[in-house]
């Protein structure tokens, strides 16, 4: 037992170098010098455009209704029959109705990572009448902007199509 | 459509692995593969192990329980003095007793249980050179014990069966570390995070909106975690997270990694035992069980979420999407939930708590059925052929004589081994979730009332003992009870079955072969495929069911009523 004991501690401390050290190492030498703008976030001047944002007021497209602080990431874990569930989604029903927004089902609900930074595209074009208003813009203009952004579902398959918000929202500025 | 073809694709993934990863394994397990001696050779030097003297079972079974015993007190050590160590840019301080001894658990016995949020509580050193160390060296063990199984099968009259250290440093170095170092490059083009930057602070001119993003060694760990059937997230919100898993295809590669080494497996199992198509059986039977479950996570997770519904968007086209992921979808979240629970993975892409009462029926029964389609790495093939024994012993009593199973006699001992193996499981799930759900410490933690509070709970210690660590995660688990209690379920989980296993192995080794007879049962038919597909289901079912009865099954037909 006492020769196995042994072992195990040099074993431990033989994998910590090599896999502790050596290999996540390696990896952010490559990340860095090959992929510097994804490894270190993706970041723009204002933003990440994988980490969603909360977006104020209908001149701006709305992301999903989720608390978008990275730190505390998360869904909100509500069950199928919860009635908190019911009443969080009932109120998030009415505040678009009230932007003159359709309600769509990414536009009611949280997501997974509590920092979802994609809508998908229906609720993107739900949205191109308000915002088009807000800014006094010709809503074939927003919308022509919004298919622009798509993002099919990658190699046609693989997942869903998409709207990144950030960027989405960078264009829209860019637009005046 | 898309979905169609993103199941096809993965088919044709595992496919591949199973033919050619399978037959790598074979070469890394009999010696043969011998590329990076240059690396290998040192590292036997230093631990002080001759590579060429196997061991019996019991000196195995030992090494085992030492190597785990040490990296357990390693790990805990390390967080406990996570405050004082370098490369902690957010300056986390030291992990809490009783945290700290539930993850050294959780990460050693290949689980990934996780009471704590990652971006909040570890610091990068304990990330990438406490943790996912364990991802490599837990999934390694895994696999070193399936081997050991499959050596006791494939050897007649032997007294060994392998060397555990040979077996753990052959695994790490051959196979999990040359897939990770390339796998983790695709994920990081793809977007995945890979830095030893501190979190940075955002001020958004357009909106005035402010964040502090964190960030750290992403990629690296994440691949890992699947490709070791681990899933212990970088952060909290694990595969759900846009750094971990950016895009379509690294939820697609994620999937297929998890399922890689335990499909591969099977192929490894038929070459070393002589006969390809006992292998192709195992596999069959956990392609039937793992596509049966697909299909009830899929189709559940398509349908409307009730609480939505009731709140007034009844037409819900795009599916359940309360705690899911725009860029994946519904389904793909289902597929990589319900592949993560299949074996003993359990990260998530999606918020398993907020799934469709028959969704989170498809993850819980998953792993209540011993995570056998595929399993875990080593882990599901070595319970699977556990049950593949008890199924040759109920086929031997149907017609009343001994059964054997790959040329060996089972025998009262075996039985009993096999027995042990599989009830270990379901008899700490059910006498833990009683003990939690009597006493107010495991119901205070509960965030859903009613049938889904119980389903938390029960979720909690079926993914504990099963190593599986994924989680109905709106139950609060960071308490000295639930700390304390899910690490006694997932040590048993782990070893009160690969003990038994070893055991057997070495029982097995030692006997001779059977000639086969008119009179035995053929292990490599639809047949025998067919009923120990029954007795799988007949064993989880028995034992679950009223349990199930309680959360899931009563949340699905209680129509109308919310809690």
């Amino acid at each position: 037992m006492l020769i196995n004991l042994r072992r195990a501690l040099v074993a431990s401390l033989l994998f910590l170098a090599l896999l502790g050290f050596g290999y996540p190492l390696v990896e952010v030498g490559i990340g860095q010098a090959a992929f510097s703008a994804t490894a270190n976030g993706s970041l723009t001047p204002y933003g990440s455009t994988l980490i969603g944002q909360r977006w104020l007021g209908p001149r701006w497209f709305q992301g999903r209704p989720d608390s978008d602080n990275p730190m505390a990431s998360g869904g909100s874990n509500l069950g199928p029959r919860s009635e908190q569930l019911v009443k969080s989604t009932k109120s998030q029903i009415t505040a678009l109705e009230k932007m003159g927004i359709a309600p769509t089902s990414d536009l009611v609900t949280s997501s997974g990572s509590g920092v979802d930074p994609d809508i998908s595209p229906r609720s993107a074009f739900a949205q191109v009448d308000a915002v088009a208003k807000a800014r006094g813009l010709a809503p074939a203009t927003v919308r022509a902007l919004v298919v622009s952004q798509i993002h099919l579902a990658q190699f046609g398959f693989l997942g869903s199509s998409y709207v990144n918000v950030l960027t989405l929202n960078i264009s829209l500025s860019r637009l005046q | 459509m898309g979905f169609f073809w993103t199941v096809v694709a993965l088919v044709v993934f595992l496919g591949l692995s199973w033919r050619f990863l399978g037959a790598y394994l074979v070469s890394i397990y009999e010696g043969r593969t011998k590329w990076l001696g240059f690396v290998e050779r040192p590292i036997y030097k230093l631990i002080g192990v001759d590579p060429e003297v196997e061991q019996s079972w019991q000196r195995y079974a030992i090494s085992v329980v030492a190597y785990s015993a040490v990296a357990i007190l390693f790990t805990y050590l390390m967080l406990r003095l996570q405050g004082s160590l370098p490369l902690n840019p957010n300056h986390l301080g030291a992990v809490s007793p009783a945290l700290s001894w539930n993850t050294a658990v959780s990460f050693v016995t290949n689980t990934n249980w996780q009471a704590y949020a990652g971006e909040t509580t570890m610091s990068y050193l304990s990330q990438m050179a406490v943790l996912a160390v364990q991802n490599f060296t837990s999934a390694s063990v895994g696999i070193a014990v399936a081997v050991a199984l499959i050596r006791g099968f494939s050897r007649k009259n032997s007294t060994t069966i392998g060397n555990f250290w040979v077996d753990l440093v052959r695994g790490v170095i051959y196979l999990l570390l040359p897939i990770a170092l390339v796998a983790s490059v695709i994920f990081m083009a793809q977007g995945a995070v890979q830095t030893l930057g501190g979190a940075v602070h955002v001020h958004d001119v357009l909106n005035g909106f402010k964040q502090i993003i964190p960030r750290g060694p992403v990629a690296s760990q994440e691949v890992i975690k699947q490709l070791g059937t681990n899933g212990g997230g970088f952060f909290n919100a694990n595969g759900a997270s846009p750094f971990e898993n950016p895009t379509g295809l690294t939820n697609f590669l994620s999937i297929g990694l998890l399922l890689a080494i335990p499909v591969a497996l099977t192929y490894t199992f038929g070459k070393m035992i002589g006969s390809l198509r006992q292998g192709v059986t195992i596999l069959a039977v956990m392609a039937v069980l793992f596509f049966s479950w697909v299909g009830i996570g899929t189709v559940a997770e398509h349908q409307a979420n009730p609480a939505v519904a009731k709140a007034g968007l009844v037409h819900q086209a795009s599916g359940n999407m309360v705690g899911k992921e725009v860029r994946f979808g519904d389904t793909s979240s289902a597929l990589y939930n319900v592949a993560s629970t299949q074996t003993s993975t359990g990260s998530v892409d999606s918020a398993s708590d907020s799934y469709t009462p028959m969704g989170g029926f498809a993850l819980l029964t998953g792993m209540m059925l011993g995570e056998i389609s595929p399993g875990g790495v080593g882990s599901g093939l070595y319970t699977m052929l556990l049950f593949a024994i008890i199924t040759v012993f109920i086929g031997g009593l149907m017609v009343g004589r001994t059964p054997e199973y790959l040329g060996k006699k089972i025998q009262a001992k075996e039985v009993k081994l096999a027995a042990l193996g599989i009830l270990v499981m379901p008899i700490t799930v059910l006498v833990l979730t009683g003990i939690a759900v009597a006493i107010h410490a495991g119901r205070v933690g509960v965030a859903n009332g009613g049938p889904h509070g119980f389903s938390e709970i029960l979720y909690a210690f079926t993914s504990a003992a099963n190593n599986n660590g994924s989680a109905f995660a709106g139950l609060s688990v960071n308490t000295t009870f639930y700390n304390v209690t899910t690490g006694v379920a997932m040590l048993v989980g782990r070893f009160a079955i690969i003990i038994p296993v070893l055991a057997l192995s070495g029982v097995l080794a030692a006997k001779g072969l059977v000639p086969e007879s008119s009179g035995t049962l053929r292990t490599d038919k639809a047949l025998f495929a067919g009923l120990l597909v029954g007795v799988i289901l007949i064993v989880g079912g028995l034992t679950f069911f009223p349990a199930v009865s309680l959360g899931p099954v009563v949340e699905q037909l209680s129509n109308g009523r919310f809690f």
